[in-house]
């Protein structure tokens, strides 16, 4: 007897998008990362005398956010245009599936690939620093690590959200832009306040709730010499993120809603 | 009488151009019903709105205008996809699957379990013509009559009331069309409905209890095959086949016949006349020629004549 509810559209999606990823070789990116590590481990350290464990914690993680936000721009902007482009979707919306339960399948089907890339990316982190006897610096990769995925899951619904009206091109790049000043808009608030102009303290104040703030994910400086973020800080970030994604999802989905699909 | 499909004043009109916008009526006012337990053939040439209504249908696209039902659910309502199966034309599919991980997947949106699956995925493949060892590679190595035989497949996964096939014989060389028509016929054999869109009139003989020809986005003609074949002779136009005479020697005599046409052929000629009461002399001049009746036929439209007369302006 068929058991159709949202719930099971939403796994078969997700579980459909991640193998996708997966046989796209999007994991493959992390041969790089580790042979990166492997280097950085045994060669960097010999160049910065005491500082090896130091060096493999700003390396591995700085590397993780760029390979992870390299992922979710590239495959983010791609992940709903590809089915329309190939026309997937003719077969999926004839079946007993909304917009909206697509649209959650498919990021939520990506971002389990991005949780395994970047926790496999943390047990290197964490390799490499055993073996270059920085065990102290673990407790402060973990969190930091979680917090790259979070960041990864806004980019990738920002990536979703332009890719819903736009093209791949113009949607990587508007993303990519997203993401540079999601990480300088608190700076560029501050710098109007010290300048006084009310004209640019309203735009960068727009600028600054409007967009994303990834200045609240940012700790792979403090991860480097050894500290972890306070769990407020965490759950901060953790609640922030959740409703910054459903809010972009819950307009992708309007918008897709309305979609014709020639 | 129970329609499966209604269709009520639907329209779709399409905008083009980015700073000059010009408007495309691609479904002008449609108004269609489709009885349930048949297969029923939608005709019309390149660009009638064919495609555009199954869209509509599908909820692929939304209708600028009227009302369009399946199985008496509103075509917005998604629910109303889980007793309808959909095989699109040249179909494309996710080519990093195999055929059994797309049956599964698709088995999985229905909601069916795992049992299930596997049941239906090994017994379509088989009802298509998809071998045992080709069910494991990835649809991208497939050619595209296997992946129109796929396509087929995965539309009666969940066992539907109703099945929409736009074109289902795209691609596939004369055996695998052979095999497709039998499982058309078959279905609606089991009770399944089929709404059936295709260019291949031969296809639309061998099958359909009725169709609809779209002509500018518009109904052009609709009912029983046999009716609309029938129209417009009357039932009193014959064809009488002779053999042994030439077309051109005659040509004269013929025509001296009220409304008699005369069409050579290699052995002999067709003459083809209004009514029956000039049988007679017809006779009389093949028996004058030494000519040899080898026919006599009520006239009728072909299919293909219904279909150039109803889809051309």
């Amino acid at each position: 007897m068929p058991n159709q509810n949202s719930f099971s559209t939403i796994y078969a999606v997700a579980r459909n998008a991640f193998r996708e990823a997966v046989r796209d070789r999007v994991l493959y990116n992390l041969i790089v990362f580790v042979l990166l590590l492997t280097a950085a481990a045994i060669f960097l350290g010999e160049l910065t005398a005491g500082q090896e464990a130091r060096v493999v914690t700003d390396l591995g993680l700085s590397a993780s956010l760029i390979f992870g936000v390299f992922i979710a721009i590239f495959v983010g902007v791609s992940l709903v245009w590809k089915e329309i482009e190939k026309r997937t979707v003719y077969s999926i919306f004839a079946k007993p599936v909304s917009r909206t339960n697509f649209i959650l399948g498919k990021y939520l089907g990506f971002c389990v690939t991005l949780l395994v890339n970047t926790a496999v990316m943390g047990i290197g982190i964490t390799l490499a620093l055993v073996y270059v006897g920085g065990g102290k610096f673990i407790a402060g990769v973990w969190p930091a690590i979680f917090l790259i995925f979070l960041e990864m899951t806004i980019i990738t619904a920002v990536a979703i959200i332009f890719s819903s009206f736009s093209t791949p091109a113009l949607s990587a790049l508007l993303t990519f832009f997203v993401f540079v000043i999601g990480h300088f808009s608190s700076s560029l608030r501050d710098l109007a306040q010290s300048m006084g102009s009310e004209a640019a303290l309203v735009f960068f104040n727009v600028v600054y709730y409007l967009l994303p703030n990834f200045s609240n994910f940012s700790v792979i400086s403090n991860a480097a010499i050894g500290q972890h973020p306070p769990a407020s800080m965490l759950g901060f970030a953790t609640v922030y993120a959740i409703v910054y994604d459903i809010i972009l999802l819950t307009i992708t989905t309007i918008i897709f809603k309305r979609r014709n699909f020639k | 009488m129970k329609y499966v499909v209604e269709i009520e004043g639907l329209s779709k009109e399409y905008e083009t151009g980015f700073l000059k916008k010009k408007r495309n009526l691609a479904l002008d006012a449609l108004d269609l019903n489709v009885k349930g337990g048949q297969i029923f053939g939608f005709l019309g040439g390149n660009g009638a709105g064919k495609t555009t209504t199954i869209k509509i249908l599908m909820g692929l696209i939304f209708p600028t205008a009227g009302t369009a039902s399946v199985l008496g659910k509103d075509v917005a309502n998604v629910k109303m996809h889980s007793q309808i199966g959909y095989c699109p034309e040249s179909p494309y599919f996710y080519d990093y699957l195999t055929a059994n991980e797309l049956m599964d997947y698709f088995g999985r949106l229905f909601g069916l379990d795992a049992a299930a699956r596997k049941e239906k995925t090994d017994a379509l493949l088989t009802e298509v013509g998809i071998a045992e060892k080709d069910r494991r590679r990835q649809l991208r190595k497939f050619s595209k009559g296997m992946l129109q035989r796929v396509g087929i497949a995965q539309s009666l996964i969940n066992d539907p009331e109703l099945v929409f096939f736009d074109e289902p014989m795209s691609g596939l060389d004369p055996v695998g069309r052979r095999d497709i028509r039998d499982l058309i016929a078959n279905l609606r054999a089991k009770g399944v409905s089929v709404f059936m869109s295709t260019h291949i009139l031969s296809d639309i003989e061998a099958l359909c209890d009725e169709v609809a020809i779209l002509r500018g986005g518009r109904l052009a003609a609709s009912g029983k095959l046999s009716e609309l074949l029938a129209k417009d002779d009357a039932g009193r136009a014959l064809i009488v086949e002779v053999q042994g005479v030439n077309a051109d020697a005659i040509r004269g005599s013929v025509e001296f016949i009220s409304g008699a046409t005369i069409e050579a052929t290699p052995d002999g000629a067709n003459i083809q006349i209004l009514d029956e009461s000039d049988l007679d002399a017809v006779l009389d001049l093949i028996r004058k020629n030494s000519g040899r009746l080898t026919r006599v036929e009520p006239a009728k439209l072909s299919l293909e004549e219904l279909f150039v007369r109803d889809t051309t302006l």
